[in-house]
């Protein structure tokens, strides 16, 4: 094979919308690998998995998810930050149900909480997407008020506390094993595929980047863009609560207070470094899985290598910093310029102009 | 004309992945001159000027101003430099006043702060210089595409320049906007600033222009003296070949046409109207007939089209289809029954400029079918690729993005989009606006043929000559009032339309 057919190869697969988000995934995980060695081995205890990258998988199990709903609402052009907040009201939901259920480990009970959960966020959902796609409402001011107010209803549900409960069923969401995975794993799996399918089997994926990508046009194509968005939003509060669920069942504990705190800027960030871009328009979900692994092995990378506490959150922000850039394409045609340009330095220039600029 | 030139373009090469858009080109232009920049859609006209200034970084050549060798980083140092730019794509701020459209980014002063009254008042004062009789403080979306266009030339004509660069300023301005622009650039010119000029139309182009540079597929064709060169001889220049029957596409013979007969119109307004927009007017159209809409920039006819589509609502009026009243409450409902309206504006409400040519041609069956039922991918690719080779659509790539294709291309993509549909009733404003020569014919040709095969057709367009070759009934609007509708036989004349548009009644 020639050179330039490999060059001309690999400059194909860097225009490939997952080369870059995988290329730093990958440098993450081998940094990992510098400190620990052991960092990549998986092991069988009691017919579960367990290792470090096992956990990565495990703890980003609700950045996943939340990023996924994340994803199509940026894709029509809006921004959801009120998914935190329904990710605490979700958990607290459940576990209020459960605690006050008379036998909070049968399977009826946790259907019930689960049900809930899922039908308060369908209505959370349905209020931002009214307030934004009926209302006109700018994205970022309708679920603001959600944000705000959200945080708040979850404390008056926990009542300020901390509700703990016992469910052996209700563990298995968020901290229990099946086919010695762990089960959040298979459920944020199984919501990524079933999204990816969902938007790209059907034509709701070209209908949402359209919308996105020029509204005026979508709506002179005739495309019914203000039942869309609103479906989005639904799906990312949906998409929200169950990461509640997973969180809560976790720790078998509903907090008001910090559960799914700041989680919408993570996400926000994971769709953004999977190459989704915030003007709203082509998504990739494949991207957007990438994106939140890559946020979930740098909060990882900070415990196991040993970053001070106190800087944790300048080192989270360096690198997501140098993420952005390497995926910019005119920070890397500028790179790319200043490279030629030093090594063109010394390359004769023709007399004719050299002439001229010494005559003018 | 001994002088040094002002400007000069040695060798430019540029390369967009899979195109060379510039391939050697040189280019001169000199002080106090009006040089038209020729070419086909596609040829590399933007392309040349968005590399002088900065825009893009060239892959090859140099830029020699004043006798000094330059290379901008980006529009800004080229504006610094002096040169003043009009990109084809107009750049301005829709949701800023038009004061502030005209100083951004060097806004008066005074102690450090804007001075926004003095900002004001220059504004009012350049504005005026144009003619412009309209409100600077309003934000600039208020006022339509052609004002706005005037606006950024206004913006590229205060910066104290040497060289002012055109790129298509007149594709959406009327006679007498574009006669105002002329008087400018001469006044310009005679002050020794170089004006470089880019347009479709043919006479315009004559009737400024001092000479002339032809480029050919990204290629150098020549470097003509305006007077050297005739009409037909620069489009056999530009087009590379000396095709038959040219005169008839500079606009010689109009096409036989066969009144449909039978009076059973597919649509029939009645009093249609909504306030600002446009006046109560009555419009059938029969399957198989092209209604041409004729009248000045903003007279209304665009604003007609829409409330026919659904895309802006009526305040009073009735629409018959097929002799039901229909109540057309949006775009959606107006497609369901089989009408199609291509839009004057192909960037902002068109194509989706990120998404490939395939998505953008299958947007509208889609959007019909609903997002459950989709189209498999290979019977987008077999609609994508059919309507291609159909319209001659270039690069054939399906699989392109929409936003690289020059604007002729961008017109077939839309037009492909809403045949697929199998539309009944076909609206095209302005479908030729800003395209060349060929596919201007070619879109011509295309909708006559449809027509003849049954599909009414409402065409839009400013360029008189065209709207008379094509039509069987010519609607003519002023001031937001359909004035008359006139059968287009042989007694119909462009003179007695333009009489009929000025004196606002049937001549
Ligand atoms: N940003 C871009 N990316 C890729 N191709 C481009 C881009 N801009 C222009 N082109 C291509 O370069 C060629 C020249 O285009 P352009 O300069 O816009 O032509 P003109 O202005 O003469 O109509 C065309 O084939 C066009 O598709
Ligand atoms: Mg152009």
């Amino acid at each position: 094979m020639t050179t330039a057919s490999t060059t001309a190869r690999a400059k194909a697969l860097t225009r490939y919308r997952l080369f870059w988000p995988a290329v730093v995934l990958a440098v993450l995980l081998l940094a990992n690998l510098a400190f620990t060695s052991d960092f990549f081995a998986v092991h069988i205890k009691d017919g579960h998995l367990y290792g470090s990258t096992v956990d990565i998988l495990h703890f980003g199990a609700p950045l996943i998810l939340v990023s996924l709903g994340m994803t199509l609402v940026i894709a029509t052009g809006g921004i959801d930050l009120s998914v935190g907040s329904t990710v605490a009201i979700a958990g607290a939901l459940a576990c209020l149900h459960i605690s006050e259920a008379a036998d909070p480990a049968s399977p009826g009970t946790v259907f019930g909480a689960i049900g809930i959960a899922l039908g308060t966020a369908v209505l959370l959902g349905v209020a931002n997407g009214v307030l934004v796609a009926r209302l006109g409402v700018q994205p970022i001011i309708a679920t603001l008020i959600l944000m705000v107010a959200g945080r708040g209803v979850a404390q008056l549900i926990t009542d300020g506390q901390i509700i703990t409960v016992t469910s052996e069923p209700y563990k298995l969401i968020g901290g229990g094993y099946w086919l010695a995975m762990p089960f959040a794993i298979l459920l944020s799996g199984l919501v990524a595929l079933l999204t990816a399918l969902l938007t790209r089997s059907t034509a709701l994926g070209l209908l949402l980047e359209s919308v996105g990508g020029n509204p005026v046009a979508s709506r002179l194509v005739g495309i019914r863009a203000m039942r869309l968005v609103g479906l989005v939003y639904v799906f990312s509060a949906l998409c929200a609560a169950v990461a509640g669920l997973m969180v809560s069942s976790n720790v078998s504990a509903a907090d008001g207070n910090n559960a799914g705190l700041w989680i919408e800027l993570d996400a926000i960030l994971a769709v953004v470094i999977g190459g989704t871009s915030l003007n709203g328009g082509r998504f990739s979900i494949g991207g957007t899985v990438l994106g939140a692994l890559i946020i979930q092995t740098l909060s990882t990378t900070v415990y196991t290598i040993g970053i001070p506490p106190e800087t944790t959150l300048v080192f989270k922000a360096f690198v997501v910093i140098t993420v952005c850039l390497i995926q910019s394409p005119n920070f890397r045609a500028e790179v790319a310029r200043r490279g030629a340009g030093r090594r063109s330095v010394d390359r004769p220039r023709p007399a004719t102009t050299t002439n001229r600029e010494v005559g003018a | 004309m001994r002088q040094q030139p002002v400007l000069e373009v040695r060798g430019i090469r540029k390369e967009f992945p899979g195109v060379v858009a510039l391939d050697g080109v040189d280019f001169r232009l000199f002080p106090g001159e009006v040089h038209a920049l020729m070419g086909e859609n596609g040829a590399g006209k933007s392309t040349l000027i968005k590399v002088l200034t900065g825009v893009y970084p060239a892959d090859g050549g140099e830029v020699v101003l004043a006798g000094q060798r330059v290379r901008f980083a980006g529009p800004l140092q080229a504006q610094q430099a002096g040169i003043s730019t009009v990109y084809q794509e107009v750049n301005l701020c829709p949701n800023l006043s038009v004061a502030e459209n005209i100083f951004i980014g060097r806004e008066p002063r005074r102690l450090g702060l804007i001075d926004w009254a003095e900002m004001r008042r220059r504004a009012a004062e350049l504005v005026r210089t144009m003619e412009l009789d309209i409100d600077v403080t309003a934000p600039l979306d208020n006022y339509s595409i052609a004002i706005q266009q005037l606006v950024a030339i206004v913006r590229a004509v205060d910066a104290s320049a040497r060289v002012l660069i055109l790129d298509e300023p007149t594709s959406s301005l009327d006679r007498e906007e574009v006669s105002r622009l002329f008087t400018v650039m001469r006044r310009l010119r005679d002050q020794g600033v170089a004006v470089l000029f880019v347009s479709h139309f043919l006479d315009q182009i004559y009737e400024i222009c001092d000479r002339m540079t032809v480029l050919r597929n990204g290629r150098l064709e020549g470097e003509y003296l305006t007077s050297e060169l005739n009409q037909v001889e620069l489009v056999s220049r530009m087009i590379g070949a000396e095709l038959a029957g040219l005169d008839q596409l500079a606009g010689g013979k109009r096409r036989e046409r066969s009144a449909p007969t039978g009076d059973r119109a597919f649509l029939r307004a009645q009093g249609l109207a909504r306030k600002g927009a446009v006046e109560p007017y009555d419009l059938a159209i029969r399957p198989g007939e092209v209604v041409g809409l004729a009248g000045l920039l903003g007279s209304g006819r665009t604003e007609a089209a829409r409330l026919l589509f659904g895309a802006d609502h009526k305040d009073r009026g009735t629409v018959r289809i097929d002799d039901a009243e229909t109540d057309l409450r949006s775009p959606r409902d107006a497609i369901g029954h089989g009408i199609a309206f291509c839009s004057e504006n192909r960037k902002t409400e068109g194509l989706v400029g990120e998404l490939t040519v395939r998505e953008n041609i299958v947007l509208a069956l889609q959007a019909a079918r609903g997002w459950a039922r989709p189209l498999s991918r290979t019977t987008q690719d077999k609609l994508a690729l059919r309507w291609i080779r159909a319209l001659d659509i270039r690069p054939g790539d399906p699989e392109a993005l929409v936003r690289n294709l020059s604007g002729g291309n961008q017109q077939k993509v839309l037009l492909a989009r809403w045949l697929i549909t199998d539309p009944k009733l076909l609206i095209l404003d302005e479908p030729t606006r800003g395209i060349d020569i060929g596919a201007k014919a070619e879109i011509q040709k295309l909708v006559a043929d449809l027509a003849e095969k049954g599909m009414a057709v409402l065409f839009i367009s400013a360029e008189l000559e065209e709207v008379l070759r094509l039509s069987h009934r010519v609607g003519v609007l002023r001031d937001r009032r359909m004035v008359a509708q006139l059968r287009n036989d042989d007694a119909l004349t462009p003179e007695r339309v333009l009489a009929t548009i000025a004196s606002g009644a049937e001549q």
